[in-house]
């Protein structure tokens, strides 16, 4: 077998037990109190790593490169209330842009 | 808008979600691209694409893979970034019901934009929006994925369409909505430092599992949650 295919089988095997594990064993559940205290905060957290981890990391260094510039024309786009498909399109075009020069 | 007194259909999360399929959908075809230059076969690629489901994590098991990295050492990468979707697919766990085997289905839609797009508030799912978003971005990144692998030679570089630049920008406009609080703002700040902190020093993928500890944040303050609001999403077309 290919090692492609060992990550195929691996990452899709381990990915589907990740996803699941939580609405396996709980499905369906109330989460406790404190719990759902933790879990309102989840997404802001998770998606501010996102973006800095997508914007400034390259591996294991962190670069201001393109997509720092694409980052804060979506900001300035967000500022200015355009629909979100306007925003990443900005991003994308700036970043481009950048990179054109 | 949606008059509030009619429940969430699933179109409702399909529409919601389609101009963020359609930036997935674009990422699909270069993770297609990319894998067949990485030596997946077209078949496995698509394959990974709709087992792992998951961009971040494909994108760098192909890195650690065509940089001649070992294939465990690949799939550890893709499971690194995907092992949030352990506490993710907890966060939706009161929200899906049923039998075990409908359960599991479900939960392998929800990815980071679905998940975001059927947050209603103070923690709270919904299933109808994460069937019908996670469907539509499940067929954006699939279909994109088989475009990419079969006809990717006759694509240029996407990198000069600046489409990693997306993603980022794409995540931001879905944090905004989520500030409502000042402890969601509190934890965006502390989780964004956190992942920053930790890029130099750990693993990719690492630093966005320990930024789901700023949700530590809310161990603070009153135990009972604020009724959940009714969350505004801001519209998504133009």
């Amino acid at each position: 077998m290919s090692a492609a295919w060992v990550v195929v089988l691996v990452a899709g095997a381990g990915t589907i037990a990740l996803k699941g594990a939580g609405p396996l064993l709980l499905g369906g559940r109330e989460l406790p109190l404190r719990a759902q205290g933790l879990v309102a905060l989840l997404a802001p957290a998770l998606l501010a790593a996102l973006i800095v981890v997508q914007a400034f990391g390259d591996g294991r260094a962190l670069v201001v490169d393109a997509r720092a510039a694409g980052l804060a024309a979506a900001a300035a786009a967000l500022l200015l209330r355009a629909p979100t498909l306007v925003v990443v399109v900005a991003a994308a075009a700036a970043a481009a842009l950048v990179r054109a020069l | 808008m949606r008059p509030v007194d009619r429940p969430h259909r699933h179109r409702d999360g399909a529409r919601r979600v389609a101009p963020l399929a359609a930036v997935v959908a674009l990422f699909g075809v270069t993770f297609g691209v990319l894998a067949r230059d990485a030596g997946f076969s077209a078949l496995a690629s698509i394959v990974f694409s709709a087992t792992t489901f998951g961009g971040s994590a494909q994108f760098a098991a192909a890195g650690v893979l065509s940089a001649g990295g070992a294939a465990l050492a690949a799939a550890t990468a893709a499971l690194l970034l995907n092992a949030r979707y352990a506490a993710i697919g907890m966060s939706v766990a009161p929200e899906l019901h049923g039998p075990w085997w409908e359960r599991l289905l479900r939960a392998q839609l929800v990815v980071d934009e679905v998940w975001v797009i059927s947050h209603t508030g103070g923690g709270r799912y919904d299933r109808r929006l994460l069937l019908g978003a996670g469907l539509t971005v499940y067929a954006g990144w699939v279909a994109g994925t088989t475009l990419g692998a079969l006809a990717g030679s006759l694509i240029g570089d996407p990198l000069a369409l600046g489409l990693d630049a997306a993603f980022p920008a794409l995540f931001l406009a879905l944090l905004v909505p989520q500030l409502g609080s000042r402890r969601a703002a509190a934890a965006a700040l502390l989780g964004g430092a956190i992942a920053l902190a930790l890029v130099p020093l750990a693993p990719p993928g690492v630093p966005i599992i320990a930024a789901a500890l700023a949700c530590l944040l809310g161990l603070r303050g009153p135990r009972a949650l604020p009724e959940p609001v009714e969350f505004e999403h801001r519209e998504l077309l133009p």
